[in-house]
């Protein structure tokens, strides 16, 4: 099967207008030794067994449209309003290209000046770009953009180990070849105001999570202030749901805002396609990476859009751009703008309160149990730690066999000091009484 | 034909959908920080209803050029048809809804295919590994070249610093290097569009990290001293890099670690026919021959525990011995990979390959439709595309972007302008092999009318387009004005 159009008397009035006898002749240049290999790759299937096939794949996965889902960690599990799937299957929208063309491209180019204006007004800063690969990527690109802002003065790069551990893991693959000294992080259970001593005139960025990887939320205005002090730039890592409650991060002093778009209306699917977002203040646009909408008009003055600032990037600066990027994740930030739209200034803010309310009931539940404690020296968005009286490996288990649920994140993994520490989110898909079973089923387990 | 901002339909009050009160006891806002409750006013976002988004949404893709609507031969992109079975099963349920951190053995189902994948994609490119990590094309290529400055490093052998590129490379080639901390070396082309060998060898040293290239190249022209070009790099201890933007030309056709090849990044949303999404998600796989397998991203898929008749094998995670480390979070863009393996398996090798052929006997069709009445810079039998020049002597005035315009009032998407680089006024086009023979002998005939048009009236090209929503866009205005958010400015932004 293919979706070759072709009759043979297509192929055969084309080949005789080319003057060749077969496409064979067209590879004539390609070296005989290696030419036209038998590929060992399983035969081709109709598109009823295909689908058959993918369905059986897919149906070996647990998946939260199964189980009740209490894991988070960077991937959240948020209701996807119809409508975002409906605007994104247009054809239209999913089978364009990068807009380089604006004259026939103003969906797109309209679409994501909407994006980058709702980013804006998410996170409090001035300029968003049209997006990055996901938050971890977006991170590093900060990371990038704060060295070159500094002329490769100042190599430190100052880390929260409470950002992503993914995130701080592709910030170090991103920059090793620059020599960058990045600090922060080596010690995991620092806090922000632990960093303060660390920054110095050699500090080009400070990196702080909001909330962090452990849900918690902490004011940013002191490491603002104490990042600028030493004439540094802040960077805050932000949960885009959370944003609807909190403070947004450009009030508090952030210099960039980046951060995991996918709670914004995009399916969990196994960690993508996801959505990077990156804003910062307009006196670092031209510093930026990524591509750039901007307004203006054409040649009878209507209103239109294109891409902007082009002369940042690769297709035009090559070795000099500020990034490589070229291709990023346009229909994600599509889905996103749809999802804002929808949901709206009230819509974003109840999401955010309801997590924010259900969360904590689960703490309280969970708090309540003998054997669990519930870390709560720091206030919390919609994620929160257990200490578990059982590793959390077995305990997640048990919760998913016996109980239909699946389990939180398994701290030890990347924290030593907490290990048989479970990290628990809960959004607007957690209902009461699938956080009741949840509390139950562990109450349970510490029995066993 | 304009839309407002969705902002300008907002009216306070109105909402898009119904979403739970909460339904608990409340919590305290006051357990946050002081001042860290959001003042719902500066959450200016707008309010509309459902109906109001759908129409919008409905009236922005109107605006649209897409390859539902119309041919796209738009070159290096491969605008291929992008089949409505990949959408359906990436969005199955149990795809869609797992969760990324959940246990690996709750999710075998989505291991074995990234497991098969991977499996397959080193078939065909001839490999020892593949990673599915990388998020697009350029994203592939900073892994490799991370991956080869790892190789030289692990090897004691910190000298080499310098990365050679064709000028007639795509810009996310150098810009890939340099984010790598390494240095470009351009290396010119000869007169039929091969890398100039003398060149090379010239360039060849103890100093090279590898060469990066693209083969067919973006003139969609097979490296004729390939073999050569191979060997003067490794002779010089070296590595091969290949950028697989244009591997739709190459699929069964040559396997590039046959050739020599030491890593490459396939294009899934090119070659694999997952969809552009008006600018990506896409995905870049990156396969590399045995000497670079261990210094892959981490982590890949792995059996772990093999099957047997009645069992299937047990898949993990594990991390290459000497990983460069993570590019991204999670596995890489778990919804293209779904969608490429849904292309592979509805394929087949053979459907693979009568692609590839279809691809460049296309290409071969037009090329010979319109040479005649366009300049062809670099005279061959070529691949998946060609490019022609979009400038006469005797028409002064028209530019290949005129050309471009023009071809909208056609209701065509325009050909890739200006690059590559080394031919002036480039019209890079690729048809790819899902268009019918109807399709590209109207495409010849639109661009044999506007070679007439060009000579004839060209101020009908200096004018165009004339039937999309906009006329041509004051660029200049955009980047001096730099208007990027259509809100007003927040209050405490200076
Ligand atoms: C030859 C070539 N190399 C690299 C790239 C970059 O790929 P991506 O946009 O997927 O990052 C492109 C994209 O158009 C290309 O045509």
């Amino acid at each position: 099967m293919s979706y070759i159009p072709h009759t043979d008397a297509d192929r055969k009035a084309m080949l005789a207008a080319i003057g060749v006898k077969s496409t064979d002749e067209f590879f004539a240049d390609v070296p005989a030794s290696v030419r036209f290999p038998d590929l060992d790759l399983p035969g081709p299937l109709s598109e009823p067994e295909t689908m058959r096939e993918l369905q059986e794949l897919a149906g070996s996965n647990a998946h939260t449209g199964e189980f009740s889902c209490f894991l988070g960690a960077g991937a959240y599990n948020h209701f996807v309003p119809s409508i975002v799937n409906q605007m994104i299957m247009r054809g239209e929208f999913f089978t364009a290209y990068t807009p380089y063309q604006p004259e026939v491209s103003q969906g797109t180019l309209q679409a994501i000046y909407e994006y980058q204006s709702m980013i804006c007004a998410l996170t409090g800063m001035e300029a968003s770009n049209a997006s990055h690969y996901d938050g971890a990527t977006s991170l590093a690109e900060a990371a990038v953009m704060a060295i070159n802002h500094f002329r490769l003065k100042r190599k430190k790069i100052i880390l929260s180990p409470l950002v992503h551990p993914h995130y701080r893991a592709v910030l170090r693959t991103y920059t090793q070849g620059m020599g960058l000294n990045i600090v922060g992080d080596d010690q995991l259970d620092l806090t922000l105001s632990d960093l303060v001593p660390l920054m110095d005139t050699d500090t080009a960025m400070v990196v702080a999570p909001y909330p962090d990887f452990l849900g918690g939320v902490e004011d940013l205005k002191p490491i603002a202030d104490a990042a600028h002090g030493v004439g540094a730039l802040l960077c805050v890592v932000a949960n885009p749901v959370a944003l609807g409650l909190l403070t947004p991060p450009g009030a508090l002093g952030a210099d960039m805002v980046v951060g995991e778009g996918q709670p914004l209306g995009i399916p969990i699917s196994f960690g993508g396609p996801y959505l990077g977002f990156f804003a910062t203040k307009k006196e670092y646009v031209r510093k930026m990476a990524g591509r750039l909408v901007g307004e203006t008009v054409d040649a009878s003055g209507k209103k239109g859009y294109v891409l902007t600032l082009a002369t940042r990037e690769q297709h035009i600066r090559r070795e000099k751009a500020t990034s490589n990027i070229c291709t990023n994740q346009g229909l994600m930030a599509i889905a996103a703008t749809v999802y804002l739209s929808t949901l709206g200034r009230n819509g974003l803010r109840q999401v955010a309160e309801v997590c924010y309310h259900r969360a904590h009931y689960a703490a309280d539940r969970i708090g309540e149990l003998s054997g669990y404690t519930v870390l709560r020296d720091r206030p919390f968005f919609h994620e929160f730690v257990v200490r578990c009286p059982r590793p959390v490996a077995d305990i997640n288990a048990e919760l998913l066999d016996e109980y239909g649920i699946i389990g939180g994140y398994d701290l030890g993994q990347d924290y030593a000091h907490l290990d048989q520490h479970m990290l628990l989110a809960v959004t607007e898909m957690n209902m009461p009484d699938d956080i009741d079973d949840l509390a139950n089923a562990l109450e349970e387990i510490a029995k066993q | 034909m304009t839309e407002p901002l969705i902002y300008d339909y907002s009216s306070p009050g109105r909402a898009g959908i119904t979403m739970p009160q909460p339904d608990v006891p409340l919590a305290s806002f006051a357990d946050l920080p002081n001042g860290l409750v959001r003042d719902p006013q500066t959450l200016d976002l707008p309010e509309v209803s459902q109906l109001d988004v759908v129409r919008h949404f409905t009236h922005l893709s109107a605006l649209n050029h897409s390859i539902d609507k119309g041919f796209y031969p738009l070159g290096s992109c491969t605008m291929k048809y992008n089949p409505r079975i990949n959408e359906e099963t990436a969005r199955l349920p149990g795809f869609a809804f797992s969760h990324p951190m959940q246990d690996p053995l709750t999710a075998q189902g989505n291991l074995a295919l990234m497991y098969q994948l991977q499996e397959w994609l080193k078939e065909i490119g001839g490999f020892a590994a593949v990673t599915l990590q990388p998020a697009a094309g350029a994203h592939g290529e900073f892994t490799g070249i991370l991956m080869m400055r790892a190789y030289h490093l692990d090897r004691g052998d910190a000298a080499r610093k310098k990365i050679l590129i064709p000028n007639s490379a795509h810009g996310t080639n150098p810009a890939s290097t340099t984010m790598s901390g390494l240095e470009v070396v351009e290396l010119p082309s000869d007169s039929r569009g091969n890398i100039d060998l003398e060149a090379l060898r010239q360039a060849c040293g103890p100093d090279v990290v590898g060469l990066m290239i693209t083969n067919p190249n973006t003139l969609g022209l097979f490296e004729e001293h390939i073999e050569d070009v191979v060997k003067l790099v490794h002779g010089c201890g070296g590595l091969i890099y290949g950028d697989g933007a244009n591997m739709n030309a190459m699929v069964g056709i040559a396997r590039p670690g046959d050739l020599g090849f030491d890593v490459l990044h396939y294009n899934l949303h090119k070659t694999f026919s997952t969809p552009h999404g008006g600018g990506g998600p896409g995905s870049g796989p990156v396969g590399v021959s045995e000497r670079l397998a261990d210094f892959l991203p981490a982590p890949l898929v792995a059996i772990v525990e093999d099957g047997d008749d009645d069992e299937p094998p047990l898949y993990g995670f594990i991390t290459p011995k000497k990983t460069i480390g993570r590019m991204k979070a999670f596995h890489g863009q778990f919804g293209m990979h779904v969608r490429a393996y849904t292309y592979m398996r509805v394929h087949g090798a053979e459907g693979l390959r009568e692609n590839s052929e279809v691809a460049v006997l296309n290409a071969n069709y037009l090329l010979a439709k319109l040479k005649g009445a366009y300049y062809l810079p670099y005279d061959r039998v070529c691949k998946h595309e060609f490019v022609l020049e979009g400038h006469w002597a005797d028409a002064p005035d028209v530019h290949a972007l005129d050309i471009s315009k023009r071809l909208m009032d056609y209701g065509i998407h325009p050909p890739t302008n200006y690059f590559p680089l080394i031919v002036k006024e480039a019209l890079m086009i690729e048809p790819t092999e899902t268009e019918s023979k109807e399709t590209l002998d109207q495409f010849a005939e639109v661009m044999l009318t506007i070679a007439k048009e060009a000579h004839e009236s060209p101020q009908v090209l200096k004018t165009a387009p004339h039937v999309t929503p906009v006329a041509r866009l004051d660029e200049v205005r955009a980047a001096k004005e730099l208007v990027l958010c259509c809100r007003p400015l927040p209050e405490w932004a200076e």
